[in-house]
């Protein structure tokens, strides 16, 4: 960890001038990096500065327009993942491809290049993985596993080909936060052990506590290079986004009568790999916010669905604005006074090819835009500019389609959409997922505004650092399951992540807090 | 060395010039079929394309072919655009001709002012209770519509057949499978004298500008096309597929089975075994040269026509087989889908990329 260890080694991977075009943007404007063995090292950015693309050229996925590739002082072209393979690069990606009907060996013998013994690979699987403290049965199946768990199989599928740089695409967002520390002794050894490691995040906390230096890219451009120990979250934040954070505040308020009321709620999952929902209790009021916090992949789409009406429960387990609403379908909740913004965007939030205006129409048309089953154009289209002004969405105008828009665009807007609905309760998932820091900042502030006008809010996020921030009480879903809810300044970051990996279980019937959570929790002190 | 690529946005000169390409394309490919089989290309094209059309009746027979083509071609864009993949808008024309037909027989000679809007309105019925089948499976046991609409055409038709074999079968018809024709107040009036085409070629005009008004001015068209363009958006807004479903497959029915009680009350005048020279189905592909819009299907109903005319022409005329008028169509078709992919891709030229071949680099020193 000390620079001083690589400082005089050659570097192992050079890039220079890399620059990869897509038909409306440039993902990446002239690039250049280098890494060095046992260097760990963040390429920094916001969502959309071009870290993933960069990524995926190291590991032969793209190919550049422009630039060189040298590795091990050679210029390569690496055309595929399995060159990349070959000469040392593993990477993981941050949405894995794991099959969850296999066990964990047979996942990893499908990923390698060249055949193993079958009998070799479970004790090799056993070996690599107790060496990297990264505990992994082989012959568990896939889909049993936590999403943590399953990252350990990915990150050991990589280990057992010895890579000379292994790159680490957003690996914490999945993760407890005892669970990133644990990752972060594994990545140390690694390092320590001459491998390279490219970690790339947008997380200052993290990056400041595990990487050795870091290169910060903004809009597809190096905006700086730096060593992160020595800068403070601020100058790091000023180099990735050009500009300083602004705060927001959350005066303190009293909450007033109950808009949303969830008893016991218990859903089987459609999908037999999702979660099923259990015994979910929880209450929001007017004026105020309530946050959930979870490891994704732990009940939250099947929470929103059941909140949105897409599925349908027994009418006395939601409650809405006091009427047992279990049995509505999404119109009849939203006609209650309900809106809400999906976690996905477009193809959900939005319609794609539609125009603005049109996607205002999606779920505005009680606001004036329809009268007697007719469209009225000129009130959809007034809408969709006061959203557009409001909440400064760049884009061509009203008529642009919703997918010319960035992603974080669609979401101001779409976010924009459901608050101009006037609603009485509002539900958002993942409010600034995929959104550049500024227009974070925007969209926290006008759920703020909305709470301080007396709309009870739901907000259903993987970011700690965001729900810690706009919330008047934060729960966690873990498991299919909702923990009693705690104020923010009342908790702290650790009991919330021993949370997240599901203890919390205080009713007897729920004595399942799983293995899964045990295993968790054992590795995250250990 | 080409690539396809993505375009940022759809191309909207391409969506226009897509179905322009395709027929230039259609037109190649057959003139190089007529070259092959030792036609004149230039002739066999006049026969085809121009000929059929160059008397007051051949326009009168065009119009005439154009009207079911254009009443189930607007059901079914209808549907398409609500991803409602109704392929039988075959069955659904007969089961209007059965209904309507039936009408008409249990009028007889009576003369009745009445009977020809009940005509129309038991094709309209007809048409709806044979699309309803589908719309119930699919909706309540999630069944596949396309298999279910296919299927609903071949067992119309047998029982058309079993209808004019049997129970209705004309006494005095010589034993041929047929009705006894309708009489004059079960048949639609001439629009132009001289030719055979009745009013039907006018509500289906009616029925295009109709269809362009909800598609484009109602909520419930703005629903069905969230629809088809976007389920999970669709179920996000709370608009409800089942309703959407239901009221897709209710539209093609009533278009459709129009066009068959059009069919058996105008030029045929009675029921007999075959009503529809594939209608219906021709009636797909007039849909997508319309671009799935009410007034585009116009267009592609006019031309489909003049195919189905043409490739009758080319039969007399040159004694081509009959399959040259499904082989044009096919042509049709199968350009089109060709050209639509450019609307959303374009041919990039990429130059291979060399490790060898790129500048070196400027030696690149990091911080250390």
């Amino acid at each position: 960890m000390d620079q001083s260890g690589f400082a005089n080694l050659k570097p192992r991977l050079v890039l220079t001038g890399i620059t990869k075009r897509y038909p409306s943007v440039v993902a990446n404007d002239d690039v250049s990096l280098s890494i060095r063995p046992g260097e760990i090292h963040a390429v920094l950015g916001e969502n959309g500065a071009g870290k993933s693309t960069l990524m995926k050229m190291i590991y032969g996925v793209t190919k550049p327009d422009a630039g060189t590739i040298m590795w091990n002082d050679q210029y390569e072209t690496i055309a595929a993942p399995a060159q990349a393979r070959r000469m040392g690069i593993g990477m993981v990606f941050q949405h894995f491809s794991l099959f969850e009907t296999l066990t964990v060996w047979e996942n990893i013998a499908l990923a390698l290049d060249e055949p193993v013994p079958t009998a070799k690979l479970a004790p090799r699987i056993t070996e690599v993985s107790e060496k990297y403290g990264l505990p992994v049965d082989p012959y568990r199946l896939v889909h049993s596993m936590s999403v943590g768990e399953r990252q350990r199989v990915e990150i050991v599928r990589c280990l057992l080909q010895e890579p000379k740089l292994l790159i680490m695409d957003e690996p914490t967002s999945v993760l407890t936060p005892q669970a990133v520390l644990t990752l972060f002794k594994t990545l140390r050894r690694l390092a320590a052990e001459g491998c390279s490691i490219l970690y790339i995040s947008h997380k200052l906390d993290e990056i400041r506590a595990l990487c050795d230096t870091a290169t910060v890219l903004r809009g597809g451009r190096v905006s700086g290079t730096a060593i992160p120990r020595n800068e403070t979250n601020e100058g790091l934040a000023r180099m990735m986004i050009g500009g300083e954070l602004a705060e927001c505040r959350l005066t303190p308020r009293e909450a007033k009568e109950e808009r949303l009321k969830v008893e016991r709620l218990s859903l089987a999952s459609p999908d037999p790999f999702g979660t099923s929902l259990k015994e979910i209790d929880l209450t929001v009021r007017s004026g105020e916010i309530l946050g959930i916090a979870g490891v994704s992949g732990n009940g939250q789409k099947e929470l929103m669905t059941a909140l949105s009406g897409e599925r349908l429960s027994p009418a006395s387990m939601i409650k809405l604005l006091g009427q047992p609403a279990g049995n509505f379908n999404p119109a009849q909740r939203r006609a209650l006074g309900l809106t809400f913004v999906p976690e996905e965007r477009l193809g959900r939030g939005a319609v794609p090819p539609m125009s603005l205006t049109q996607n205002a129409l999606l779920t505005g048309a009680r606001k004036g835009m329809v009268q007697r089953g007719i469209i009225h154009p000129s009130v959809m289209k007034a809408f969709s500019k006061n959203v557009i002004e409001r909440f400064k969405v760049k884009c061509g105008g009203d008529q642009s389609v919703a997918s010319s828009l960035s992603g974080g665009n669609l979401q101001k807007f779409i976010v924009g959409r459901e608050t101009m609905l006037q609603p009485k309760m509002m539900i958002v998932a993942q409010p600034t997922w995929g959104v550049d820091v500024g227009a974070a900042q925007l969209i926290r502030q006008a759920l703020i505004d909305l709470r301080d006008q007396g709309v009870a809010i739901l907000v259903i996020s993987e970011e700690l650092d965001e729900l810690f921030a706009i919330s008047d009480r934060l729960a966690v879903i873990a498991d299919g399951r909702v923990s009693p809810s705690v104020k923010p300044a009342e908790t702290s970051i650790e009991q919330i992540g021993t949370w997240m990996s599901g203890k919390f279980g205080d009713r007897a019937d729920d004595r399942a807090a799983s293995a899964n959570a045990h295993l968790e929790t054992a590795n995250a002190q250990a | 060395m080409l690539k396809l690529e993505r375009r940022a946005t759809p191309s909207s000169i391409m969506s226009v010039a897509s179905p322009l390409l395709a027929a230039v394309g259609m037109l190649v490919t057959g003139f190089v079929l007529f070259k092959v089989l030792g036609k004149d290309p230039v002739e066999a094209f006049y026969l085809f394309f121009v000929k059929p059309v160059s008397t007051t009746y051949g326009i009168g027979e065009l119009l005439l072919k154009t009207t079911p083509l254009l009443l189930c071609g607007l059901g079914l864009a209808l549907g398409f655009r609500a991803n409602v993949w109704n392929i039988g808008a075959e069955g659904q024309l007969t089961m209007g001709a059965i209904a309507g037909g039936g009408v008409a027989l249990w009028f007889g000679d009576s003369e009745s002012a009445f009977a020809m809007p009940l005509m129309l309105l038991a094709g309209v019925l007809g048409g709806m209770a044979w699309a309803a089948i589908p719309a119930f499976l699919r909706t309540r046991f999630n069944t596949n519509e396309i298999l279910v609409t296919l299927m609903l055409v071949y067992i119309s038709q047998l029982v058309l057949s079993w209808l004019v074999h049997g129970p209705w079968r004309d006494p005095q018809g010589l034993n041929y499978p047929q009705s006894q024709g309708f009489g004059d107040a079960e048949t639609m009036s001439i629009l132009i004298s001289g030719t055979r085409v009745t009013w039907g070629i006018v509500y289906a005009l009616g029925l295009a500008l109709v269809a362009w008004i909800f598609s484009q001015k109602t909520f419930a068209g703005f629903r069905m096309q969230v629809a088809g363009l976007a389920p999970a958006a669709a179920a996000y807004a709370g608009f409800s597929e089942k309703r959407n479903i239901w009221i897709a497959l209710m539209i093609c029915g009533a278009t459709a089975g129009l066009a068959g009680v059009c069919e058996v009350a105008g030029p045929i005048g009675r029921l007999q075994q075959q009503i529809s020279p594939g209608y219906g189905f021709a009636a797909i592909i007039v849909a997508w040269i319309g671009r799935l819009h009410p007034i585009g299907v116009v267009f592609g109903a006019l031309l489909m026509s003049l195919l189905y005319l043409g490739g009758e022409a080319a039969q007399m005329g040159m004694g081509l087989p009959s399959a040259i008028t499904g082989l044009f169509q096919g042509l049709l078709l199968f350009y089109l889908l060709a050209a639509d992919l450019f609307i959303t891709f374009r041919l990039k030229r990429v130059a291979p990329v060399e490790a060898n071949t790129l500048k070196p680099p400027v030696q690149a020193e990091t911080a250390a």
